[in-house]
């Protein structure tokens, strides 16, 4: 499979970004709106001109400022589906896929099974059609690279879950090097194989999902794979323990070493919910009330004081949890992470 | 009561302003059976005056179209410094008292204006001829398209041209499959004001091209000619035109209710930059 390489530095309106990244298979990018990402895409598209650096599919520039190339979007075999599909108007599908490129039309219909709305216009169809109209005109541009933004934001929660099930699959029969970019860590997760974190127009970092969510490199990064993340100070170290005093006053022991101020991260499927206290081996204890309880699929999110914990359906249950009901949760020194705020 | 009095005025002086604008165009048609109103068309004036109008407010049409869209297109999809100026400078005609765009006009294209020793050594001479009328017509008439069309081209989504150039397109193929279709309604809209508008142009016509019969008399001049020495006739004159713009307002009508909108799929959600 292609590579794509993209190193380059972009300014935009309030700030400048700098991206170095290989893109071979499926890659990525989650961060807050307003990180520069939709940018990232539209400058590797050559609908943003980068103020220096690289970008290449294999041997192939497409920007070099250095050598002062910078090819036209037209110029470059890059598929490109926008947020809201951007799907022509005031043509039918068939033709809005023929725009990309007349000679696979009817197998691409097919294979996206959007033959029998060939002859409709965008209007009339839903978010998931739309998407695959838009993936397929990509796709009949013969693209090198595939760019999807933000692919699941203009859908409903409701239709979004298949979605993104039908777009995994269909991204792993493309063969293509794809860069999808994404404010939602779970849709990062669910469709690539890297994800990398971009805040304030820098890449945080990149690996893989699980790489992410056991040793965040920084506060952004654990919270956006969903960690709790509990600012405090080191306030003394021993027997391989360090304390941490929380800015409510509590303590909590990681085994991991830091000093000064820092973000103790602790994922919620690590922290477990009692009505009692348990003398066990977890070394940290918070008790407090029950503040909400959310049903994420058959798990509960339970938030006790600052933390979120999950437990099951079954669990949440048997221990009769309800608002305003005060509980333990505790967790073990060895399911903390330690990463140092600046 | 104080509700009651509040409605009473209103419906009277809406009363009062619709007999106001519609009295005058009644008049025209019942002044003169329509019989004898029919006849009084087949005279020379009439078709004369219509053959100098529809030939000059077509060929300036024409021009405006070729020279209005692109400048329009410029216009709306630039952003420079000094664009608002310029916007402004493109309307100006569209407030410039009619008297003003005849002097104007001749100032700049006339014998002794500006271009006028150019346009002597070239052996042109447009004053008070059919071209004098196309460009007293294009002059006034143009800032109504040039005005819309922006608009027109301001509502393509941007995204529209993007997602076209990513699918291979230059800027060109872009232009006339995207944009051009896109904004066609808007551009159609803007086409039928600036006709109606040319065609009722009047003062800097008569000022910059004169009113001799069959060269550069227009409809309105001939009303303006007629109403002294045959008045029914400058009546027929009348109602022809208050037909003709009745049609061109319906058909804009037509053209603004069939429009599908440009955007497909508003997103609920803020783009993520």
């Amino acid at each position: 499979m292609a590579t794509l390489s993209a190193d380059f530095a972009l300014r935009l309106r309030s700030f400048e970004l700098r991206l170095a990244l290989d893109v071979e298979r499926t890659v990525a990018l989650v961060g807050p709106s307003g990180a520069g990402k939709s940018s990232v895409l539209r400058a590797i598209a050559g609908l943003l001109r980068p103020a220096e650096g690289r970008i290449a599919l294999d041997g192939d520039d497409w920007v070099d400022v250095a050598r002062g190339i910078c090819l036209e979007p037209d110029e470059r075999r890059v598929g490109l589906v926008f947020q809201d599909y951007a799907l022509f108007p005031h043509l039918s599908v068939r033709a809005n896929v023929a725009y990309g490129g007349r000679d696979r039309v009817d197998e691409l219909l097919e294979r996206f099974r959007i033959s029998h709305l060939a002859k409709a216009r965008p209007r009339e169809l839903s978010g998931g059609e739309r998407q695959r109209v838009a993936l397929a005109r990509a796709l009949a541009r013969e693209p090198g690279v595939l760019l999807l933004d933000e692919p699941l934001a203009a859908l409903d929660a409701h239709t979004k879950a298949s979605v993104r099930v039908e777009l995994q699959e269909l991204l792993a029969g493309f063969a293509l090097p794809t860069l999808i970019v994404t404010h939602d860590y779970e849709d990062a997760v669910a469709l690539a194989g890297t994800v990398g974190v971009l805040v304030d127009g820098g890449l945080r970092q990149l690996g893989a999902p699980e790489e992410l969510v056991a040793s965040p490199r920084d506060p952004f990064v654990a919270s956006f794979t969903g960690a709790n993340l509990l600012h405090g100070r080191t306030v003394g170290h021993e027997n391989g323990l360090t304390t941490v005093r929380l800015e409510s006053g509590e303590l909590l022991y990681s085994t991991d070493d830091a000093d000064g101020e820092v973000g103790v991260v602790v994922h919620p499927w690590d922290i477990s919910v009692g009505r009692a206290y348990l003398d066990d081996s977890a070394l940290n204890l918070v008790s407090g009330e029950v503040g909400s309880l959310v049903q994420v699929g058959n798990r509960v999110r339970v938030r006790i004081g600052p933390l979120t914990a999950e437990v099951t359906e079954a669990s949440a249950e048997r221990l009769e949890l309800a608002r305003g009901g005060v509980v333990f949760a505790s967790f073990k020194a060895t399911g903390t992470r330690l990463v140092p705020l600046s | 009561m104080r509700r009651r009095l509040l409605a009473v005025l209103f419906f009277g002086a809406s009363a009062v302003a619709l007999v106001f604008l519609v009295l005058p165009v009644v008049a025209i048609f019942t002044r003169v059976p329509p019989g004898r109103l029919l006849h009084l068309l087949s005279s020379p004036v009439v078709t004369d005056a219509l053959v100098v109008s529809f030939k000059a407010t077509a060929i300036a049409q024409g021009l405006i179209l070729v020279f209005g869209t692109p400048a329009a297109y410029l216009l709306a999809t630039r952003r420079f410094r000094g664009r608002t100026l310029l916007v402004t400078l493109v309307e100006l005609p569209l407030v410039l008292p009619p008297a003003v765009a005849g002097i104007g006009l001749l100032a700049a294209f006339g014998r002794f204006g500006l271009l006028g020793s150019t346009f002597r050594f070239l052996g042109i001479d447009v004053s008070f001829t059919q071209t004098a009328v196309v460009m007293a017509v294009a002059f006034v008439a143009s800032p109504l398209y040039i005005r819309t069309a922006i608009a027109a081209f301001e509502a393509v989504d941007p995204d529209l041209v993007a997602a076209s150039r990513t699918l291979g397109a230059g800027s060109t193929r872009t232009f006339f499959r995207v944009v051009l279709p896109l904004a066609a309604n808007g551009l159609a809209a803007g086409e039928s004001l600036a006709f109606a508008r040319g065609l009722g142009e009047f003062g800097a016509t008569i000022m910059f091209a004169g009113s001799l019969q069959g060269v550069t008399q227009t409809l309105p001049l001939a009303i303006y000619a007629e109403f002294s020495v045959n008045f029914d006739l400058a009546l027929a004159l009348g109602a022809l035109l208050v037909a003709i713009s009745a049609a061109l307002l319906l058909t804009l009508r037509l053209i603004l209710s069939w429009r599908p909108s440009p955007r497909i799929s508003p997103s609920v959600f803020a783009p993520s930059s």
